[in-house]
C-alpha cells in the first residue's frame, strides 16, 4: 500500500535504530510511554524492542479503547441487549470482552440477543432506518479519532427524523488520561512507573491537533512527540524524544507532519463540540474515575442518548482477581507479570480485555513475543 | 479499532461520499470531515470516515529525510571500516 510500505522499509529502520543508539546517552535511561495500543502493536509486530539499545525502554500506556472501558459500562450494553430487546450495534472488538459474571456480548448473542457488528457508525443509522419497528442502540466507544463518526451518526439520525436510534456513549479523551497517569501515585509517589516522555498517537491528533498536549508538556515538563503508526515513524519519534531529553527540552513536536497540524481537524472538532459535552468524571478501567475525561450527549440531543432513553443502571462489579489488566493499563505491570498469561488466558480464551482487543498489550505480547520465545 | 490507513480517492460520490482504494479493495467512505477532496488525493480513513488529508509532499519529505539519515550513517560506517 502506498504511504504504508515505504514507512516499513527494513534498511531505513535499521538506519534510524542506529541513529537512536548513537544519540542515546549510555549514562542515562530513557523511559518512553507509547500511549496508544496501536503503537504497542506496531512496536512488537515490527520487532522494535530488539532494535533499541537497552537503556531505551518503552512503557505501554492506557490507549486501548476496549481495555479502558469499565466493566460496568460493558455490563450496561449487555443488559440493554438482553433485557430491552434492542438491536445493539457494536464494533467487533467488543464482542468477546468478558463482562461481569462471565458474560459477554458474544454469549448474549448466542442466547438470542440481537447484536450486530458494524464497521462504521453509518451502518448503525442504516439499521435504524431499515427496522423502524425496533430500537437500535449504537454502543459507542473510543478515543478522539472515533468520536466524530459517532457525532455524525447522531446528526444524521436527527436529520432523518429517526425515532428509534440512540447511542450508548463511552467516548474518552486522550490528554485527560495522560494527565491522570502523570498525577497518579504510581508515578508521583510510589515511583512504580517512570515516564520521561510520551509518544503521542497521530490518529488522535489528526482530529485534536498537537496543541492539547502543550499544557502538560510545559506543566509536567515531559516532552511529547506525536508519531505515526508505521515502524519508521515510531523510530523517528523515539529519536526526537531522545534529542529533547538530552537537550533538557519538554516540548510538543510533530513527527507525523503528513497528517497532523497544531490545530487539528476543526470541522470534526466543531461537530463533536456541538453534539457532546464533558462529563464531570468518567470511570476508566485501571485508572478509576478521571475528571473531565469522558463525553456525554448534550441535552439538545437527549432523545438519542441511550442512557436517558433506557434508564440503564450502573452496578458495581468485581474485577477478575487473576487478571492484571488494570495494572497493565496503568503501565505498572507487563503482560508477562500475569500468572495466567499465555496459559489460561490466550486470544482464543481471553480472560481480560487486554487479551481480547486488537490493541491490548496482552494480545500484542502473545501474538508477537510469546510465540517467538516459545 | 483505532487503526487508520492512507487511501487514494478513486471517485467522488453523492452525499459527501467517495470510492477509495484500500490495498486493492474498493470501498466507500465518508468525506464529511474533510473539505475539497479531489480524485487522486490521499486521505486517512478510520472506521469508514476520512479523518484528514494525507499531505503527499510532506510524506515524501519525511521519507527523503529518512533516506538521507540512513545513507549518511551507512557512509560513515563504511569510512570507519576502511
Ligand atoms: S493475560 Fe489475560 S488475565 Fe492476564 S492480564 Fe492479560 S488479559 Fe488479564
Amino acid at each position: 500500500m502506498r504511504y504504508v510500505s515505504e514507512f516499513r522499509d527494513g534498511r531505513t529502520g535499521r538506519g534510524l535504530a542506529e541513529l537512536i543508539r548513537r544519540r542515546a546517552d549510555p549514562e542515562r535511561k530513557y523511559h518512553l510511554m507509547e500511549f496508544c495500543g496501536g503503537h504497542t502493536h506496531a512496536v512488537f509486530r515490527h520487532g522494535l524492542p530488539d532494535l533499541l539499545p537497552e537503556n531505551v525502554e518503552l512503557v505501554h500506556g492506557p490507549g486501548c479503547p476496549v481495555c479502558v472501558l469499565a466493566i460496568s459500562r460493558l455490563d450496561q450494553a449487555i443488559e440493554l441487549a438482553t433485557e430491552n430487546d434492542v438491536i445493539l450495534a457494536s464494533y467487533g472488538d467488543m464482542l468477546r470482552v468478558p463482562g461481569s459474571r462471565r458474560r459477554s456480548l458474544l454469549k448474549a448473542r448466542s442466547q438470542g440477543a440481537d447484536i450486530r457488528i458494524i464497521q462504521s457508525t453509518a451502518e448503525a443509522v442504516e439499521l435504524a432506518r431499515a427496522h423502524p419497528e425496533r430500537e437500535v442502540v449504537l454502543f459507542a466507544i473510543g478515543f478522539e479519532t472515533t468520536t466524530p463518526p459517532t457525532a455524525l451518526a447522531i446528526r444524521e439520525a436527527a436529520a432523518l427524523g429517526l425515532k428509534n436510534f440512540s447511542v450508548l456513549c463511552n467516548h474518552v479523551l486522550t490528554p485527560s488520561a495522560i494527565q491522570s497517569i502523570l498525577d497518579s501515585p504510581d508515578v508521583r509517589e510510589l515511583g512504580r512507573v517512570r515516564v520521561d516522555g510520551f509518544i503521542g498517537p497521530s490518529h488522535v491528533s489528526t482530529i485534536i491537533g498537537s496543541r492539547p498536549y502543550e499544557f502538560f508538556a510545559e506543566e509536567y515538563q515531559k516532552p511529547v512527540v506525536i508519531s505515526g503508526f508505521e515502524p519508521l515513524d515510531v523510530l523517528a519519534g523515539i529519536a526526537m524524544l531522545i534529542d529533547q531529553l538530552n537537550e533538557g527540552r519538554a516540548e510538543v513536536e510533530n513527527q507525523f507532519v503528513r497528517g497532523v497540524s497544531r490545530a487539528g481537524n476543526v470541522k470534526a472538532q466543531k461537530l463533536v463540540a456541538e453534539t457532546f459535552e464533558l462529563r464531570p468524571e468518567f470511570e476508566w478501567r485501571g485508572l478509576g474515575n478521571v475528571p473531565y475525561s469522558g463525553l456525554r450527549i448534550k441535552t439538545e440531543f437527549a432523545e438519542y442518548d441511550a442512557e436517558r432513553r433506557f434508564r440503564v443502571t450502573e452496578k458495581p462489579v468485581r474485577e477478575n482477581k487473576a487478571c492484571e489488566c488494570p495494572a497493565i493499563i496503568r503501565g505498572v505491570k507487563k503482560p508477562t507479570d500475569c500468572k495466567i498469561f499465555g496459559t489460561v488466558c490466550t486470544p482464543r480464551n481471553p480472560i481480560g480485555s487486554c487479551m481480547v482487543s486488537s490493541e491490548g498489550a496482552c494480545a500484542a505480547y502473545y501474538r508477537y513475543r510469546h510465540r517467538r520465545a516459545g | 479499532m483505532c487503526l487508520a490507513v492512507p487511501v487514494e480517492v478513486i471517485e467522488l460520490l453523492e452525499h459527501d461520499q467517495a470510492l477509495v482504494d484500500i490495498g486493492g479493495v474498493r470501498s466507500r467512505v465518508s468525506l464529511a470531515f474533510v473539505d475539497d477532496v479531489e480524485v487522486g488525493d490521499y486521505v486517512i480513513v478510520h472506521v469508514g470516515h476520512a479523518i484528514t488529508r494525507l499531505d503527499v509532499e510532506e510524506a515524501e519529505r519525511t521519507l527523503e529525510l529518512f533516506r538521507e539519515i540512513t545513507d549518511h550513517l551507512a557512509a560513515e560506517n563504511n569510512a570507519l571500516r576502511q
